[in-house]
């Protein structure tokens, strides 16, 4: 389990990769905790990049609820993004679509969250489409 | 054997409503004329191919009361809410003037798992023996308590069976009626227990009121291992997921999904979705039903799991 980390504008971007399940829970939630403490901290919004994981259980599922209610406590919002077709699927089976805002992409994320952070988004990612 | 059950939702008990039923008419009515159904003889053979379930049926409203009938001269049956009101009936109508022998396995003592045993017929058969199995040691308190003025007219003193209230351990097997059964200590206010029973080569688990911690690795494995195999499970799956670990974490219940995932570690043939939420319409369990049935195909293993959510009147062969 890998956990990359961006930041744009005010928006942390949080990138996890692989399997988020009952093995991989308890790394996925110590990488994760800290990146969404600080955020809070400051009240600035966090983009959870899910383009690189591939399956999630509810172990993982449960992290992702306890981290947005870290991120509520401090004042800001941790939103989804750039989900696969399987993790998307999984979050509208377990009802997780009504408790997290939801983005085809990171660049659709921040727009919804921090749009002053789009303009730095884009220079660092021109190969990416809008 | 036949697992057979009699009350299969959570809580309280409830109807359906005069809304929901007009829909459902107005459903078979629309496919009636689509169909070009014109002989009553017809009836019968459409409504059985043509309607779908959530037209033709309903997953009812009586609380938690599961038989397990293995064929044997003594009934086993799970929990006591207000289903066992049809089945001491049913168990009347089998006896013949004989008085039955019934052993009762408890899960818990809250008011949807007991409410149904005042107005269980057996219950006032001179003659007939009921066994009460537990591992609360309120057990027999809490069946007193409900029959005791000012809460009903007829006190437990004054019920005619030869009632008998047997303490279980967790963890330790007994034999019951015929069964190896093992109780299982369950996370739920006031403690819950699931029971493993065993007989003939097959296995039947009954898992009702219990909240699971996903990533709990101890619990899990725990719960696997109490699962293992097993040809039947009735798995608590009253929420969703988001609900169970959210605005409804610590309500002792838990989802279809942690059901559908436990299911496939362990092995399960058939996984019953059961306690259904009371202010679910047959619609909004239907579609827990079908949402269990797509995470089971995202995440398949080895083998298929059967997935159903029990009715009301619903019979699956073991």
């Amino acid at each position: 389990m890998e956990m990359h980390q961006a930041r744009y504008g005010r928006a942390t971007i949080l990138a996890p990769t692989g399997r988020i399940d009952h093995s991989t829970s308890d790394e996925f939630r110590s990488l994760l905790e800290p990146h969404v403490d600080a955020a809070a901290a400051q009240s600035r919004p966090v983009v959870l990049d899910l383009s690189g994981v591939e399956y999630i259980s509810s172990a993982g599922l449960r992290c992702f609820m306890l981290a947005a209610k870290r991120a509520k406590s401090g004042g800001s919002a941790m939103v989804v993004a750039g989900l696969q077709p399987v993790v998307r699927e999984i979050f509208e089976i377990s009802r997780f679509t009504l408790v997290f805002d939801m983005f085809a992409s990171v660049r659709d994320a921040l727009a919804g969250v921090d749009p002053a952070a789009v303009a730095a988004f884009d220079r660092d990612n021109p190969l990416r489409p809008a | 054997m036949i697992v057979r059950f009699w009350g299969t939702r959570g809580s309280i008990p409830v109807a359906m409503t005069s809304h929901d039923l007009r829909a459902k008419i107005e459903s078979a009515l629309l496919s009636a004329i689509a169909n070009g159904l014109r002989s009553p003889d017809a009836v019968p053979a459409f409504v059985d191919r043509e309607l779908d379930f959530l037209t033709r049926h309903t997953y009812g409203g009586h609380t938690p009361c599961v038989e397990i009938d293995a064929g044997a001269d003594e009934y086993l049956v799970c929990d006591m809410g207000s289903g066992a009101r049809p089945l001491g009936n049913h168990i009347m109508a089998r006896a013949g003037g004989r008085p039955p022998v019934v052993n009762l396995v408890m899960s818990h003592v809250h008011w949807d798992h007991i409410m149904g045993f005042p107005f269980f017929a057996p219950a006032y058969v001179p003659g007939a023996k009921i066994r009460v199995h537990g591992c609360h040691d309120t057990l027999e308190q809490a069946f007193r308590l409900q029959q005791s003025p000012p809460c009903f007219p007829v006190d437990f003193s004054r019920l005619a069976a030869d009632i008998e209230f047997i303490a279980l351990q967790p963890g330790v097997e007994r034999e019951i009626g015929g069964w190896r059964v093992v109780p299982k200590l369950q996370r739920h206010t006031g403690d819950s227990y699931g029971y493993r029973f065993e007989r003939d080569g097959k296995t039947v688990v009954y898992s009702t009121d219990s909240e699971h911690r996903p990533e709990d690795a101890a619990e899990v494995e725990g719960f696997a291992a109490f699962f293992r195999d097993a040809d039947l499970v009735i798995f608590d799956a009253m929420y969703s997921l988001a609900d169970a670990v959210s605005v409804k974490e610590d309500w002792g219940h838990s989802s279809n999904i942690v059901g559908v995932e436990l299911a496939q570690m362990a092995g399960v043939r058939h996984l019953c979705l059961f306690h259904h939420e009371p202010a679910f319409d047959d619609r909004h369990i239907h579609g827990m039903l079908e949402d269990a049935i797509r995470l089971e195909q995202l995440t398949r293993r080895d083998r298929p799991l059967t997935i159903s959510a029990a009715f009301d009147g619903m019979e699956i062969e073991v």
